[in-house]
């Protein structure tokens, strides 16, 4: 492989002078009309204000107008929406188009980067990107090859760009930024690569870089301090080495791909660490801290207030990058400040977001088998922990030998794809995966640059359910139960969206993009896009009129197992339904489609 | 054995240019496995035969592993049902390297080729070859890359194995899925393996 350049001080036209916050983002955020971040908001709830369209009338739904991306990799995140300008971005190579809403969204501009095309296969999975981000003035966009640029958002012109990671060790992007105050925070990918996950900081006058935060190593690097805890614990000293064996840890991924949240009254922001590397357990003895675990820093020195580990020493690559969804909601009659997030392990977990405190871990597919439950009493020494079940333990059944039936399948009961979550109804709606797998894992050795996985998977629809690879689900966080499920064809690989019109949009693989009704899952509307999608759904209104807006493009994770269609093991021949091959269905195609109501 | 000792110094003259003496030694181990399977492509290649040799029938085994009769490496299907060892190594291994891009079984994803069609299509050397070095297609509507996985011995090491699975798949001779009976791990396998690896 070439080697990349490094651009070591590429802290290049710097024009900006003293670093200052952007006191107008979250006054932006809270403007229905705009669609500021990829999240919708710094507490990634996902909804919308707006209630133009509603459950009365989205069944007169019409298409506005499209735009194709004309790139025809995997299509995830959405564009934004800043006053009259949309920004949409695509999948490598990491093209940004600045459309004017008023004036029929002709192209104001356009940036391509140059990058080199072997970024392309050290990325595991597909070429996404999940979009840009705004402050300041900036469009910032964290490209493949993880060289992150600000872009002046009015003309399209470089202000600074810094690299994050070395694509020739496997260190790439695929994840969106989060900006906060005069920072933004910046994550990395490259779990099967080997590669030691970090946060890092960067500052937005000049890009220069504030703080970094690695997932596992000294205590220095990790950034935690005395007052750190784990379940109400402090960490002690060398939390991220000593439940490491040897040198492990310096590939030992724990990669920070997902969404990032943000509380400002804390002055936190929340997310999660991936798998440890590599996916054969028995290579890693120990519970392989900090990896699958849920992190609370400070956003001005990174220092993590709180950790939570779900998946101590992981068997089957249950990555805890999925989004932290941050409510105020009452348990049990006290009003509490909570973090909730749906994890690839199958489990729902609601915690205290201020102390890290453990409220709810319950599963949020009924099929989830690897483990019983969370230990919830405190006084067990087990207190937190999955209790993992022998048969589908992939370390204890050993190298070399096939754990079969495992539910969920790696890609887990939900992946990356953002749930969202209604402060009227107070229930999170959450796109999943019903899929199982078997998992054998076997001995790997590892070379810098190269895929360092080991383990073998074959995954298959959940047994004895209704043969789909999906449901959207309707959850209630403070007590850990499904309030409805729609079952779908396919795995809900499309970010949700809920409006205060009472409705919850999401897209499928097969293209559809879906209105639901938010308190009983009635489908209400659906649209055959030109292309799968495993897009955000994102609204807008501009000139009085809210517009509904989702990239399709299918690809990602969905387009290497689906697309050829999945296959179980242990079934006969004359399983139904679910085995069905996405190609069946649909084809690659970049495409932003916008809908409206009739006028 | 060694039918055609040319084609196998231009694959070896490639490698070594492309890691410019990395990880040599490793490289001259498998390469000497190499040697040792030898070839019958420049005939083919030259397209002065009017016949196309059959690529896909065991002539012999050695040591637990089949070739055809131009000493290319084969899978084979006992009377039993059993498959060898190293198309179940294949499997196994396709599944770690290769599935995350081509799709399970060598079906193929939405980005990267169903390799049970190349491994068909495609002459076992151009195979290796590619393996080993690399291929870019980009263009204004492609982006396609292979890596170059000549120093990764998760892959070289089990090359054939992954070729010969990938044929089976490719002829159906092996269905979807983990195939259930096989033949014993050969000690002469075995032993190549820890040479490989270590």
């Amino acid at each position: 492989m070439k080697k990349f350049l490094t651009l070591t001080a590429a802290l290049a036209i710097c024009t900006a002078g003293v670093a200052v916050a952007d006191p107008n983002l979250q006054s932006m955020m809270d403007d229905p009309n705009q669609w500021v971040s990829q999240t919708g908001d710094y507490k990634n709830q996902r909804y919308s204000k707006l209630d133009q369209i509603n459950k009365d009338n989205v069944g007169n739904l019409q298409v506005a107008w499209t735009f194709s991306t004309g790139v025809l990799r995997g299509h995830e995140g959405s564009p934004l929406v800043i006053g009259d300008t949309m920004y949409v971005h695509t999948p490598f190579p990491n093209i940004v188009y600045a459309l004017n809403l008023a004036d029929e969204g002709k192209i104001l501009w356009k940036y391509e980067p140059k990058q080199d095309p072997n970024v392309i296969p050290v990325m595991c999975c597909d070429t996404v990107h999940r979009g840009v981000a705004y402050s300041d003035g900036k469009i910032y966009l964290h490209q493949a090859d993880t060289t992150i640029v600000a872009l002046d958002a009015k003309s399209g012109a470089v202000v600074w760009s810094v690299k994050n990671g070395d694509p020739g060790i496997g260190e790439t992007n695929t994840a969106t930024v989060m900006p906060v105050k005069d920072k933004i925070i910046v994550g990395i990918s490259g779990g099967e690569f080997g590669v030691r996950g970090s946060v890092t900081a960067y500052n937005i006058s000049d890009g220069s870089r504030a703080w970094r935060a690695y997932s596992m190593g000294p205590d220095e690097d990790i950034l935690v301090d005395a007052n750190t805890t784990h379940l109400g614990k402090p960490v002690g000293k060398d939390s991220g080495m000593n439940t490491w064996e040897g040198d492990q840890w310096k590939i030992g991924g724990g990669t920070t791909w997902g969404w990032y949240s943000y509380d400002a009254e804390e002055n936190m922001i929340y997310y999660g660490s991936g798998n440890p590397s590599t996916w054969n357990p028995g290579q890693r003895p120990g519970d392989n801290r900090w990896s699958m675990t849920i992190m609370a820093r400070d956003a001005d020195t990174g220092v993590a207030k709180w950790f939570y580990q779900m998946t101590p020493h992981d068997e089957w690559d249950y990555d805890g990058i999925n989004e932290m969804i941050l409510t105020e909601q009452e348990i049990d009659g006290k009003a509490r400040k909570i973090l909730t997030h749906f994890d690839r392990n199958g489990f729902g977990y609601t915690l205290d977001r201020v102390s890290g405190e453990l409220l709810v871990a319950e599963k949020f597919d009924p099929k989830v088998n690897w483990a019983t439950h969370v230990e919830m009493d405190k006084g067990s020494a087990q207190y937190g922990r999955p209790q993992v079940v022998a048969k589908y333990s992939t370390e204890q059944n050993g190298e070399d030998v096939n754990s079969t039936g495992i539910c969920p399948a790696a890609l887990g009961s939900k992946d990356q794809q953002p749930a969202a979550y209604s402060p009227k109804s107070e229930l999170f709606y959450v796109p999943t995966n019903h899929v199982c797998m078997d998992y054998e894992p076997f001995r790997v050795s590892y070379t810098a640059g190269q895929p360092y996985v080991g383990a073998t998977l074959a995954m298959y629809p959940a047994g004895e359910s209704h043969g789909g690879m999906g449901n959207f689900i309707a959850w209630d966080g403070k007590t850990g139960k499904i309030v409805w499920s729609v079952p779908e064809q396919f795995s809900v690989w499309s970010g949700a969206l809920a409006t205060a019109g009472d409705i919850v949009f999401y897209g499928t693989l097969e293209g559809y993009l879906k209105a639901v009704d938010a308190s009983t899952g009635k489908e209400l509307y659906k649209f055959k896009t030109p292309s799968g999608i495993i897009g955000n759904v994102m609204t807008y209104a501009h000139g009085g009129k809210q517009y509904v807006a989702i990239l399709s493009g299918v690809g990602g994770w969905a387009g290497i197992g689906l697309a050829a269609g999945l296959t179980n093991p242990n079934d006969g021949l004359g399983a139904v339904g679910g085995y069905a091959a996405l190609s069946d269905y649909t084809a690659l195609g970049g495409n932003l489609t916008v809908f409206a109501l009739p006028n | 054995m060694v039918k055609n000792g040319l084609a196998q110094f231009d694959l070896r003259q490639s490698v070594f240019f492309k890691h410019k003496g990395n990880s040599m030694g490793k490289l001259g181990i498998l390469l000497a496995v190499s040697v040792f399977i030898g070839s019958g492509q420049a005939a083919f290649a030259a397209g002065t035969t009017e016949e196309k040799p059959d690529n896909i029938k065991a002539a012999y085994s050695e040591g637990g592993k089949y070739f055809t009769e131009d000493d290319v490496p084969t899978y084979n299907i006992a009377e039993d049902g059993k498959i060898d060892w190293p198309s179940y190594s294949g499997f196994r291994r396709y599944h770690s390297e290769c599935h995350v891009c081509h799709g399970p079984e060598g079906e193929g994803s939405s980005y990267a080729p169903a390799l049970k069609v190349s491994a068909i299509d495609m002459d076992y050397y151009d195979f290796v070859d590619i393996v080993v070095n690399g291929r870019e297609r980009v263009s204004a509507s492609v982006n396609s890359v292979m890596p170059s996985f000549g120093e990764n011995a998760n892959v070289m090491c089990y090359l054939d194995d992954i070729y010969v699975y990938l044929k089976a798949r490719g002829t159906d001779a092996i269905p979807r899925g983990r195939p259930r009976k096989k033949e014993p791990k050969s000690d002469a396998i075995r032993e190549a393996e820890n040479v490989c690896l270590e």
